[in-house]
Parts: C-alpha cells; sequence; structure tokens
C-alpha cells in the first residue's frame, strides 16, 4: 500500500477533499439554522403561555445577559483573528488566539448557567409553564452547541501542536470558525427575541 | 507558507481591517437595540420590529465581514443552501404563527 | 431478592401473548443460530472486516436492503394481522390495544424503516456509479449513517418484546402520547429509535448533496446528469431542511415525558396542536422525500426499455426541484379540521393542490417517451408501467382531499388510508422495487428469475386493487380509520373480507419474490457483460459487481445518457478510443467506529426508554469518546496501487 506522498497527485486529492467538507459542514450549519428555527418557533408560538407562573419580564436581569453578549460577540471576533494567524502560517499565535476565544466562550457558559440556577431558584423551571419550557429549551440548546465547541477547540489546539497548519487541520479550523460564528448569530437572535423582547 | 499561497485562490480568507469593520458594526447594531428597549422612545411595534431588523441587519455582517460570504468558488452552493435554509426557516416561524395563534384568541 | 427480580421481569419483557411468545422463541433461536454459524465457520473476522467496518457505498447499500427487506416483512405482518382482525365484523383475534400498538408500529416502521432504507439502498448502490465516482463524498459518514439508521430500527422493534410497543398512532400524535396516557417505555422506543435514525438519515442527506455537487465526472455538468441523481438530489434537499424539524420535535416531546416540560400539554399553557404543526412539517415533505427517488427511478427505467432518451429531460429537472421546495408550503392540510382561520386553510389547499402539477408533469413525460419506443417488457418496467394509473388514482384522490370543505367528510376514515396506501405503495413500493430489480445484476452480477418475478408482480398488483379499492368505499360508508372491530350492523363487512383478501395477495407476491431471490442466487442468469438491460448512464459501463473503487479509470462524459453515446458511436465507428492511463486510487480506510459510535448511542436511546440515566450517560460519553477519538485519527485513507488495480480489472475480463 502506497502511501500519501509517494503521488504528485497526493496532495492535489487531499486539498480538493479538505474543500469538500467545508461544504458539507456548511450544510450541517444551514441544517443547524432550521433546528434552531424551529426552536424559535415553538418559542415564539409560547411566547405568552404563562399559565399563570412568573413571566420573563420579571425574571430576567439583563445586565448578566447584556455582559454575555459582548463576550459571545467578542469570541467570534477572536476566533476570526485566529484564522488570520492561521492563514499567516503562524501556528503559536492561531493556538493562542483559540484559547482566548475558548476561554471567552467558556465564561459565556458559566454565565449562562448562573442565570439558569438564579431562574430556578425564584420558581421558573422547565415544568413551571410552556413559557419556561421553551425559553430553557431553546437558550439551553444554544448553551450546549456552545459548550460542544470548547471540547472541539480543545481537540484541535492538541492537534494543532502536534501537526502545525496542514491541509487537514486548516479545514478544521475554518470549519470551526463558521460554527462559532453562527452560533455568535444565533445568540443575536436570542437575545433580540428571548430577552430584549422579552422585557419590553 | 508556500503552502498557503498555492491555494489561496480558493480559502476565503479575509483580512483584519474586516473583522475589525465586522467587529464594531457589530457592537453599534447591539447597543443601538439595547438603548431602544432601555429608552422606550418608539411605540411597541415599532420598537420590535427596529430590534428585529438590527438583529438581521448583524447577522448580514457577520456572514459578510466574519464567514466571507462573499468569496469562495462558483457555483456558490453554500449561499443557495443557506438562501433556501433561510426560507424555510422564516416559513416555520412565520407558518407557525400563522396556523397557531388564530387557536389562542 | 428472587421476588424483585420476578417483578422487574414481567415489567421488563412484554407477557401474556402468545404472539409475542412466539417471537421471543424465534428471535432467540435466531440470535443462536447466527452465534452457531458465525463461530463454526469462523467468519467473525470476516463479519468485522468485510460487513461491520465497511466504508464501501456498494456494501452499504447492500446492507440497507437487507435491512429493509426485513423491516417489509415485518410491516407486512402487522398489515395482515389487521387485516385478519377486520375481515369480519366482531373478531376476536386482537385486543384493541394489541390492535393499537400493531397499527402504529405497522406505520412508523413502513415509512421510516422500510421506505427511508431501501430508498437509502439505492441512493448507496446507484448514486455514485451513475456519477463516475469512486465513493460518496464522505464514506465514514455514510456507514455512520447506516450504523444509527441500523441501531435506531433495532431499538424500536427492540419494543415489541421488551417494555411494549408504542400504542399512539405513528405519528405519537400528543396528548396521547403524553405520560398520562401511554406511561409505559412504548412511547419512549419511538421517540429514540426514530431520533437515532433520524441523526443517520440527515447525515446521509448532507453527503449525497456534496456527492452530486461536487462528485460527478469530468464533463458531467449538472445539465447533463441522469434523472435519478436529480432525484437523490431533490430528496436530499428536502431530507437537510426536513429532518431537523422532526428533532425537535420529537424532542420537545420527550422533554414533555422525561422532565415535565409543558409543550404538548393539555395544562401548563402547552398546546397538544403544536405538535401536529410541527411534525407534519416535517412528515408532509418525508413523503415526498420518499416518492421523488422512486420518480427519479421510473425515468431510468422507461427510458431504458423504451430505447429512446426520456422526453422532457429539463421540465423533469424542474418538476422535482419545485416539488423539493413546494412540499415545504403544504404541511397543514393534515390537520385542516383542528381549526383554524380560513386564509390559513385556503392556502395549504391552494398549494397541495400546486405541488400535484408537477408530478402530472412527469407522468405526461413518462407516456410520452413509451410513445414509439420499442418496449419491452423486462421486470422494471413492468413495475413501471404498473406504476402510473395507481398513483394518478392515488394522486387524484390526494386533490379530492385537498379540496377543504370535502375533506371535513373523508378527514381520518378509510377513503384516506386508501389514498395514501396508493402513493405510498403504488408510488415508493413499485418504484424501489423496480429499482431493485433495474439494479440487481450490477451489485450482485446476476438478474432475478423473471418468471417468479411475474408471478410476484400480478399478485401484488391485483392484490394491491382488491385490497385497496374497498377502503375509499368503506371511507364513505364512515368507516373510520383505527377502528379495531365493528358491528354486522354497520354493513361494512363484505368490503372489509375483500380487502383482506387483497392484503394476503399482496403478502404472497412478498413470498413470491423471496422465492425468486432464493432461486436466482443458484440459477439466476448471470451478467457477464455489465451491462445486461442494454443501459444508458455509466453505472452500465463498468463489470457487474462493480470492484469496489468501481471505475479504473474516470469516464469523461460528453453527452446525456453517455454510456448510450458511446455504445452508438462504437456501432457507427465513430467512437475514438482514448488511451486510459491507470494511476494510483485513492480510497477511504475501513473503520469500526460507525459501528461502536452507533452501539452507544443505542445505550443512550436504551437508557432514556427506561428512565435509566446512568445507562444513558455512559452512552454519552461513549459517542463523545468516538467523536474524540475519529477527531484525533490522520491516517484515514490510502491509495491503490496501479498493479492492483490492472489484476483486478483482469479478473473481471477487463483490459486496460
Amino acid at each position: 500500500m502506497a502511501t500519501n506522498h509517494d503521488h504528485g497527485h497526493g496532495h492535489d486529492h487531499h486539498e480538493e477533499h479538505e474543500q469538500l467538507k467545508v461544504l458539507g459542514f456548511w450544510i450541517f450549519v444551514v441544517t443547524d439554522c432550521v433546528l434552531f428555527g424551529t426552536l424559535f418557533a415553538t418559542y415564539a408560538v409560547m411566547m405568552n403561555s404563562f399559565a399563570g407562573g412568573p413571566t420573563g419580564q420579571e425574571l430576567f436581569q439583563l445586565p448578566g445577559v447584556i455582559a454575555s453578549t459582548f463576550i459571545l460577540l467578542t469570541s467570534s471576533f477572536t476566533s476570526g483573528l485566529a484564522v488570520l494567524a492561521m492563514n499567516k502560517g503562524n501556528v503559536k499565535q492561531l493556538i493562542a488566539w483559540l484559547a482566548v476565544t475558548g476561554l471567552l466562550g467558556l465564561s459565556f457558559v458559566v454565565l449562562e448557567v448562573t442565570e439558569f440556577m438564579h431562574l430556578m431558584s425564584e420558581g421558573a423551571t422547565m415544568a413551571t409553564s410552556g413559557y419556561w419550557s421553551a425559553f430553557y429549551t431553546l437558550v439551553g440548546t444554544h448553551g450546549l452547541h456552545v459548550t460542544l465547541g470548547l471540547f472541539w477547540m480543545t481537540a484541535l489546539m492538541m492537534q494543532l501542536k502536534r501537526r502545525g497548519i496542514s491541509a487537514v487541520t486548516r479545514r478544521k479550523i475554518t470549519n470551526f470558525s463558521l460554527y462559532w460564528h453562527f452560533l455568535d448569530v444565533v445568540w443575536i437572535f436570542l437575545f433580540t427575541v428571548v430577552y430584549l423582547m422579552g422585557v419590553m | 507558507m508556500a503552502q498557503h499561497q498555492n491555494h489561496g485562490g480558493h480559502h476565503s480568507h479575509g483580512s483584519m481591517k474586516e473583522y475589525v469593520i465586522g467587529f464594531i458594526l457589530s457592537i453599534v447594531l447591539t447597543i443601538i437595540p439595547l438603548v431602544l428597549v432601555m429608552n422606550p422612545i418608539l411605540s411597541k411595534t415599532a420598537t420590535v420590529i427596529s430590534i428585529l431588523v438590527m438583529a438581521v441587519l448583524q447577522f448580514v455582517i457577520q456572514l459578510v465581514f466574519f464567514m466571507h460570504i462573499r468569496e469562495g468558488e462558483k457555483p456558490r452552493y453554500n449561499v443557495q443552501t443557506l438562501i433556501l435554509g433561510l426560507v424555510i426557516v422564516f416559513t416555520i416561524v412565520a407558518g407557525s404563527l400563522w396556523i397557531m395563534l388564530f387557536n389562542k384568541y | 431478592m428472587w421476588e424483585n427480580i420476578k417483578d422487574f421481569a414481567s415489567t421488563f419483557f412484554v407477557t401474556g401473548d402468545p404472539l409475542i411468545y412466539g417471537a421471543d422463541v424465534s428471535i432467540v433461536l435466531t440470535i443462536i443460530a447466527i452465534l452457531f454459524v458465525l463461530t463454526k465457520y469462523k467468519k467473525w473476522g470476516w463479519l468485522w472486516r468485510e460487513w461491520l467496518t465497511t466504508v464501501d457505498h456498494k456494501r452499504i447499500g447492500i446492507m440497507y436492503l437487507i435491512a429493509s427487506l426485513l423491516m417489509l416483512f415485518r410491516g407486512g405482518v402487522d398489515a395482515l394481522l389487521m387485516r385478519v382482525q377486520l375481515a369480519f365484523p366482531n373478531v376476536e383475534f386482537l385486543h384493541s390495544d394489541h390492535y393499537n400498538a400493531i397499527f402504529t408500529t405497522h406505520g412508523t416502521i413502513m415509512i421510516l424503516f422500510m421506505a427511508m432504507p431501501m430508498m437509502f439502498a439505492l441512493f448507496n448502490m446507484v448514486v455514485p456509479l451513475q456519477l463516475g465516482a469512486r465513493d460518496v463524498a464522505y464514506p465514514f459518514l455514510n456507514a455512520l449513517s447506516f450504523w444509527l439508521f441500523m441501531l435506531g430500527a433495532m431499538l424500536f422493534n427492540l419494543s415489541f418484546v421488551i417494555g411494549g410497543s408504542p400504542d399512539a398512532g405513528w405519528l405519537s400524535y400528543p396528548p396521547l402520547s403524553q405520560n398520562e396516557f401511554s406511561p409505559g417505555p412504548g412511547q419512549n422506543f419511538y421517540i429514540w429509535g426514530i431520533q437515532i435514525s433520524g441523526i443517520g438519515s440527515l447525515a446521509t442527506g448532507i453527503n449525497f448533496i456534496v456527492t452530486i455537487l461536487k462528485m460527478r465526472a469530468p464533463g458531467m455538468k449538472l445539465s447533463k446528469m441522469p434523472l435519478f441523481s436529480w432525484s437523490v438530489l431533490s430528496s436530499c434537499i428536502m431530507i437537510i431542511f426536513a429532518f431537523p424539524i422532526l428533532t425537535v420535535t420529537l424532542a420537545l416531546l420527550f422533554l414533555d415525558r422525561f422532565a415535565g416540560a409543558h409543550f404538548f400539554t393539555m395544562d401548563g399553557g402547552g398546546n397538544p396542536m403544536m405538535y401536529l404543526n410541527l411534525i407534519w412539517m416535517w412528515g408532509h415533505p418525508e413523503v415526498y422525500i420518499v416518492v421523488v427517488p422512486a420518480f427519479g427511478i421510473f425515468s431510468e427505467i422507461v427510458a431504458t426499455f423504451s430505447r429512446k432518451k426520456i422526453f422532457g429531460y429539463k421540465s423533469m429537472v424542474w418538476a422535482m426541484m419545485i416539488i423539493a421546495v413546494v412540499s415545504f408550503f403544504t404541511w397543514a392540510h393534515h390537520f385542516f379540521t383542528m381549526g383554524t382561520s380560513a386564509s390559513v386553510i385556503a392556502f395549504f389547499a391552494i398549494s397541495t393542490m400546486i405541488v400535484g402539477i408537477p408530478t402530472g408533469v412527469k407522468v405526461f413525460n413518462w407516456l410520452f417517451t413509451m410513445y414509439r419506443g420499442r418496449i419491452s417488457f423486462k421486470q422494471p418496467m413492468l413495475w413501471t408501467i404498473a406504476f402510473i394509473p395507481c398513483f394518478v388514482i392515488g394522486g387524484a384522490t390526494g386533490v379530492m382531499l385537498a379540496v377543504a370543505p370535502a375533506d371535513y367528510q373523508y378527514h381520518n376514515s378509510y377513503f384516506l388510508v386508501a389514498h395514501f396506501h396508493q402513493v405510498l405503495i403504488g408510488g415508493v413500493v413499485f418504484g424501489y422495487l423496480a429499482g431493485i430489480y433495474y439494479w440487481w445484476p450490477k451489485l450482485f452480477g446476476f438478474k432475478l428469475d423473471e418468471k417468479l418475478g411475474k408471478w410476484g408482480f400480478w399478485f401484488w398488483n391485483i392484490g394491491f386493487y382488491v385490497c385497496f379499492m374497498p377502503q375509499y368505499a368503506l371511507g364513505f360508508m364512515g368507516m373510520t380509520r383505527r377502528y379495531y372491530t365493528y358491528g354486522w350492523d354497520r354493513g361494512w363487512a363484505d368490503l372489509n373480507l375483500v380487502s383482506t383478501v387483497g392484503a394476503f395477495m399482496m403478502g404472497i407476491g412478498f413470498i413470491f419474490q423471496v422465492w425468486q431471490i432464493a432461486y436466482s442466487i443458484k440459477h439466476g442468469e448471470r451478467d457477464t457483460t455489465g451491462d445486461p438491460w442494454n443501459g444508458r448512464t455509466l453505472e452500465w459501463s463498468i463489470p457487474s459487481p462493480a470492484p469496489f473503487y468501481n471505475f479504473a479509470v474516470v469516464p469523461q462524459v460528453k453527452e446525456l445518457d453517455d454510456w448510450w453515446e458511446t455504445k452508438e458511436a462504437k456501432a457507427n465507428g465513430t467512437y475514438k478510443e482514448q488511451p486510459a492511463k491507470l494511476e494510483p486510487i485513492h480510497m477511504p480506510k475501513n473503520s469500526g467506529i460507525p459501528f461502536i459510535m452507533s452501539n452507544f448511542w443505542f445505550l443512550v436511546g436504551f437508557g432514556f426508554t427506561f428512565g435509566w440515566v446512568w445507562m444513558a450517560v455512559i452512552g454519552f460519553i461513549g459517542v463523545f469518546a468516538c467523536m474524540w477519538a475519529r477527531s484525533f485519527q490522520y491516517d484515514t485513507d490510502y491509495y491503490v496501487p496501479v498493479e492492483e488495480v490492472r489484476r483486478t480489472e483482469a479478473s473481471l475480463g477487463r483490459v486496460v
């Protein structure tokens, strides 16, 4: 069995193949859009289903949410800087920016967990009413995506350390940054529809 | 490095300038709705519409400046998928509201 | 201690029904037999290397095919049990709750675990070959899709002997499917079985879209792509947008049951109608997902067996792409009677009628292709010709149902049952069977016996009309679906008996087909040319069965129906032999991760089904570990050296 390096074609095939995976990942992200769209639709239909329980307006604490919003926005920006570092071929800088992105993401998750704990202590749980079921599911699904992203990012940093920038790691970072930007976009709508419209 | 230049043609790259512009615009588009909601100067409907418009604008800005949607090889299957996906998302949200809210009132 | 175990076993295993004990015994015997054969003939390594870890699309297609035929058998037995129960008034063959479980599993299995995998079987068997590609875009993901489907299907089927079957209808409408009315694990089996296989379906959708858009042989512009591949593209577009909706809907139902959420409950601000709204946003595209590939199959077969280019290629493509989009705008016609504003009903009635138009266009295209063609009535063509009138009637009754005011009369009656069976059997099943007969030689190297096949064909066809035509009338006579029994005074007895006879005729047809396969393995006509039907598209240019790398040399495509044109040119003497240069072939390596990861998903599903969170957690950790391990694998493919390609081709009788 020959190895990849024996052939002039080896590299082209590889590069083409990696490009293919970026398109596939993009399509996956679009399907994830539909997933969030369905959750948004559910939330919108349940918007006033408080069933006599607490409302969002009573319980939301905007300062924490605003902080989360800017943290996630900044992390989206820093993940872009990581891609720039990659394009310059600078592994160290790339890993550093990923680490910054990861820390911001982590603080976002911590803030969200704190918020959920606060809400639950105020008597708004999944089982309280249709509204809160929809709220936790929509916001929680986003939080879960961010958490998974953190693990993914960790795996990528380890691989970059070991293997440097290659066609494969380049594709992985490209996909990851796409995913991360996408999560920020979802959050923009969450922030607007759930929190801003919730406190109005 | 050499590798990078070889394939520069079909990578979406972006530049520092692009990312900074995108970042600043995003911040602005986050602050405006915040102000609108904190200090209600518009009617409720007008506020809702304008903050939704800001959200959509910010989405477009991130698409252009962060995700480099304008670059990439043709045909732009990614853009086509995205547009169709957004049509479906719109259908799901608007359709659900249209169908379901009748029962509520 | 002993008491505890007995207590547990009596709720864990389904007891008290002779049918189920029979199933228990046969399952145990089958498992023992399989284990015995594998061990005796030392086939464990073979099983692992050649099948469980394979990423070859042809083998994955074969596994999908076997699984779907087994599921067709199970769903068919369910159908026959129901027909026995309804054959006469006041029959006491099945209890009402048993009957409920059977119509539920019949519907779910036939759509999700029979039609879907049979469709994926055809995707896998045909698309890469038709495009001139070596494999799909993501072979690893393809294997993962299969195993997710398989383990999801197994989880669902397990409910028959462990814990109890779901019995809230094939779409599990709340409030019936909520804890209050379906307290047992059956409903959880339903949710997780579908959820797990649904993830696989979504991945397949993405996989084939990229394959079709990016892996076509050089020269094959989209405008020269065979129609079956177009139909797969259309179907996959619907898959990627519809399946996330299903995932969310089932997840929300699960949260209602598991975490006390109030999405679809009667209290706490929940709304059961929201479930209908969501599930049909997936459900309506779903029926187009399964039927559009059948349209693609018919297009290939009609052209091949009429020896003509397909009539109206462009309009076919447009029709399929329009269906892919418009099918997302018709979902509310499944619940016209729920009560919503007149404008909603008007919109969805009209959109439903509009979606019928492109289908009508296609029927005319097929007819015009046959017009003045030299038609040969081989098995694939027989099924195609049988499909056309059947589907036209099914479509016409569909338009009747779309007339919203009239729908208040037909809704949930046997008229509806007859309608959707007519489009699903007449369209999907006939289509897939036609496709299987057509491409069988390519996969296995021999044809399926014509004579036995014709027996099967006629039993299926006559049986179909005998079974379902009476049901239209029964619908008008007031029989609603899901009745488990009825009295003599209703006047439904004669027609129900006729319908049951028809169902058994279809069952006999299926037996003929099984016999046909078994017979043909030994005695079927061998395909030595690779082109048994005088085909038109690229898959017929390579040997049967296809070598594992498909094409020794990637073909250069110039025309639509390129292989046909090549043959014509050769016959005219205008064909210019191009010097073929063999190159090392880039192939993916096998991997055990898809199989292992899917088993962990099974653990997740099984754990949640019984509320054993610890087991689900173990499952999730396993899934996560598999993904982590895969992420760190870099050595995932290899090159087949030229010498090996030359040797393989020579052994298949081809000189390159």
